[in-house]
């Protein structure tokens, strides 16, 4: 029976849960930190996928640490990070439409993406929506004035080329070169660069035009008559990391005794599953994670990496450091967390302690040198030699 | 030259076992299988789990890449492609299913596999060098079992009664159908038989080449071209398809390299020209 008691009765009990559904909404959202969106843009599917999503597991590494220890804080407000990606398949068209979206959701800030046609295809979006992107891409018309939105996120084969060569012919007496790249625009331009640095440090090249489809299986035709040369130095040009084992151990079985290093970055368990022994001394370019190197907060990057995704990807040595740069200049002038103009006032005075590495390194930005502008982020230049599973440091160098 | 003969020739054998299931599946259902690639790849991945990682013997994983391929091939047969022919009366619908097929597979296979390129340990360590060839051991062990492969599959085509209802099919569906073959059930061992020799082929070549989540498109592309050389559904096509395509590839690579990444090229204007002259391909029509 329907009474007016109960009637009041009902009202006031749904009046309290509407208020506490209200407050705890309320009190909720108090709690939680507001969001800072990251863009990122790359290959994370097809041959190449290795590359994109060593990056954006890094990325999403970080994003997850810095959330769990409560955030970040930039001004006077504190922010959880969010990662929002987009796989563009290594193809220019999907890179453009990536940061369109990017765009879309009002994100000034985006990692990649990882290969020079994708990088040049989308600075004509990244200028109209004022976003300040970090490609993986060597090409230098997109960090030289007039550009100014690319920064680009690692160091150039003509930058670690020549000091990797150098130090091979002043340490390995190497005084003849092959070149060997796939026949696409990345491999190729770095392949280009090898030769000029080689040919400017006197170094004989002895092959320069030899190629192969990035899909190849089987090198062994590819590097028959280049193995027939038997040059001291065999150079991987912007080798992909799926290649480089395969390319080793077909040069190896054929015989060559040379030394073979490349300017990318690669991945230790890759080359010891794909070419086990016969890949001891092979040089690449590598980042913080050497044990010789690397700070404890590199070895709970790795360690936490490891817990995500069940396996570290060494190329991640390399990637880790984007992300923090953007968050950093953003602590030093929070006016740049919506605003790239700001961000680019900052880059010129940018410092902060490098976490990634023992000693008083610097987190800074560069690039004059190569730029005429910094518009490049300071990693150190780590060169590697592989030995029985693991990298060694060969020594490490640095980038104006 | 030996070299480059020796090369040629162990590209060829690898390539005709790839070519093999996809002329297969196609003589048998005028289906173009663009998931071959992706099976190739799932093989190459089961034996790289079965052998690379628990560490159970090679042969076991290469039967168990074979087997788990059949049963995938046979489902999809069944469960997709039969369904899809029966009810629709487009062929390009058979294509559209295949190339679904294959992203799917694409995108499962990253899923379970990841991004990176994997590899196992040498089955066989050492290396043949003499008579002006140098050929690791490995690679001669998988070239003889490819040439074993190609062989035990042309004599099961030719005399066993599952090959000779196999072929019957290829030549007149209807014509099979009326003399008693059980249409369905050839067809779908069909699908199998050509799922399972990716499976293997992938295994196989998974302890020389490695396998990688990525490589399934183009591996398809490589077997299309393998059976347009030498005609789509015949089997001895695909088998002259592969030597020929490892044989230019081996020869053009050497001859070519002085004018940089040109062995493609030709090989394509090549193939462009003999389709021109031989839209069949060497050997015509299905199962000649």
């Amino acid at each position: 029976m329907i009474t007016r008691r109960n009637t009041l009765k009902s009202a006031a009990l749904g009046t309290v849960s509407a208020i506490a559904l209200f407050m705890g909404s309320t009190l909720a959202a108090q709690a939680a930190n507001e969001k800072l969106k990251i863009g990122f843009v790359g290959v994370t599917s097809g041959p190449a996928a290795a590359w994109g999503t060593s990056n954006v597991r890094s990325m999403q590494t970080l994003a997850a640490w810095y959330n769990e220890t409560g955030g970040v804080k930039i001004g006077d407000k504190t922010y959880d990070i969010e990662i929002v990606t987009f796989d563009d398949q290594k193809d220019p068209k999907r890179a453009v439409e990536g940061m369109e979206k990017m765009a879309q959701e009002g994100i000034h800030y985006v990692v990649g993406p990882n290969v020079d046609d994708g990088a040049a295809a989308v600075r004509p979006v990244a200028e109209k929506n004022n976003i300040i992107y970090f490609p993986y891409a060597f090409p230098k018309e997109l960090y030289t004035p007039p550009a100014s939105n690319a920064i680009l996120g690692m160091i150039a084969n003509y930058q670690s080329g020549p000091a990797i060569y150098k130090y091979l012919k002043e340490n390995k007496g190497v005084k003849t070169v092959a070149f060997i790249a796939a026949n696409e625009s990345d491999p190729l331009s770095q392949r280009d660069g090898g030769v000029a640095a080689a040919k400017a440090l006197g170094l004989e090249v002895v092959a320069d035009k030899d190629t192969y489809q990035n899909d190849t299986r089987d090198f062994t035709p590819v590097l028959t008559p280049i193995v027939g040369l038997n040059p001291d130095l065999l150079v991987l040009s912007g080798v992909a990391p799926a290649n480089a084992p395969l390319l080793i151990r077909s040069a190896r079985e054929l015989g060559y005794e040379g030394l073979i290093s490349t300017e990318t970055a690669q991945d230790a368990k890759v080359i010891e599953e794909g070419a086990g022994e016969l890949a001891n001394g092979f040089i690449s370019v590598g980042g913080a994670s050497t044990p010789e190197i690397a700070s404890d907060r590199m070895k709970e990057f790795v360690d936490r990496y490891t817990k995500m995704f069940g396996e570290y990807n060494d190329e991640s040595n390399t990637k880790v450091y984007a992300l923090d740069y953007i968050l950093e200049t953003m602590k030093a002038n929070p006016a740049a967390i919506d605003n790239i103009d700001e961000f680019k006032k900052t880059i010129d005075t940018f410092s902060a302690p490098n976490p990634y590495v023992k000693g008083d390194s610097k987190l800074s930005y560069v690039g004059t040198t190569s730029f005429g502008q910094k518009r490049q982020i300071s990693v150190p230049m780590v060169v590697n030699e592989y030995k029985d599973g693991a990298f060694q440091t060969l020594f490490v160098g640095s980038v104006d | 030259m030996e070299q480059v003969i020796a090369n040629g020739l162990y590209l060829g054998a690898q390539y005709a076992l790839i070519a093999l299931g996809l002329t297969l599946i196609f003589g048998l259902m005028n289906v173009l299988n663009f998931a071959h690639g992706q099976m190739y790849v799932l093989g190459g991945f089961i034996t790289y789990a079965i052998y690379g990682q628990l560490g159970l013997p090679f042969p076991v994983a290469v039967v168990a890449s074979g087997i788990s391929l059949a049963v995938i091939g046979g489902l999809m047969e069944r469960y997709l492609f039969r369904t899809v022919i029966r009810r629709s009366h487009r062929e390009e619908s058979t294509m559209l299913l295949a190339a679904a097929t294959a992203f799917f597979f694409d995108a499962v296979i990253l899923l379970i596999f990841g991004e990176k390129q994997r590899g196992v340990p040498k089955i066989v360590k050492g290396v043949f060098n003499d008579f002006g060839v140098i050929m690791p051991y490995d690679r001669i062990v998988v070239a003889v079992l490819a040439a074993l492969m190609i062989l035990g599959f042309i004599l099961f085509m030719k005399y066993s009664r599952t090959g000779r209802a196999m072929r019957a099919l290829a030549q007149d569906r209807v014509a099979a159908q009326l003399m008693g073959i059980k249409v369905d059930r050839y067809t779908m061992i069909g699908f199998a038989l050509g799922a399972m020799l990716a499976g293997v082929v992938g295994g196989l070549l998974v302890s020389i080449t490695g396998v990688n989540s990525g490589i399934g498109g183009p591996i398809s592309v490589k077997a299309f071209l393998m059976i347009m050389i030498g005609g789509a559904g015949v089997v001895g096509g695909a088998i002259a398809g592969g030597f020929i395509l490892g044989m230019m590839e081996s020869v053009g690579l050497t001859v070519l390299r002085e004018y940089g990444d040109v062995t493609y090229l030709v090989i394509f204007a090549a193939l462009m020209i003999f389709l021109a002259i031989r839209p069949n391909g060497l050997m015509g029509k299905p199962w000649g």
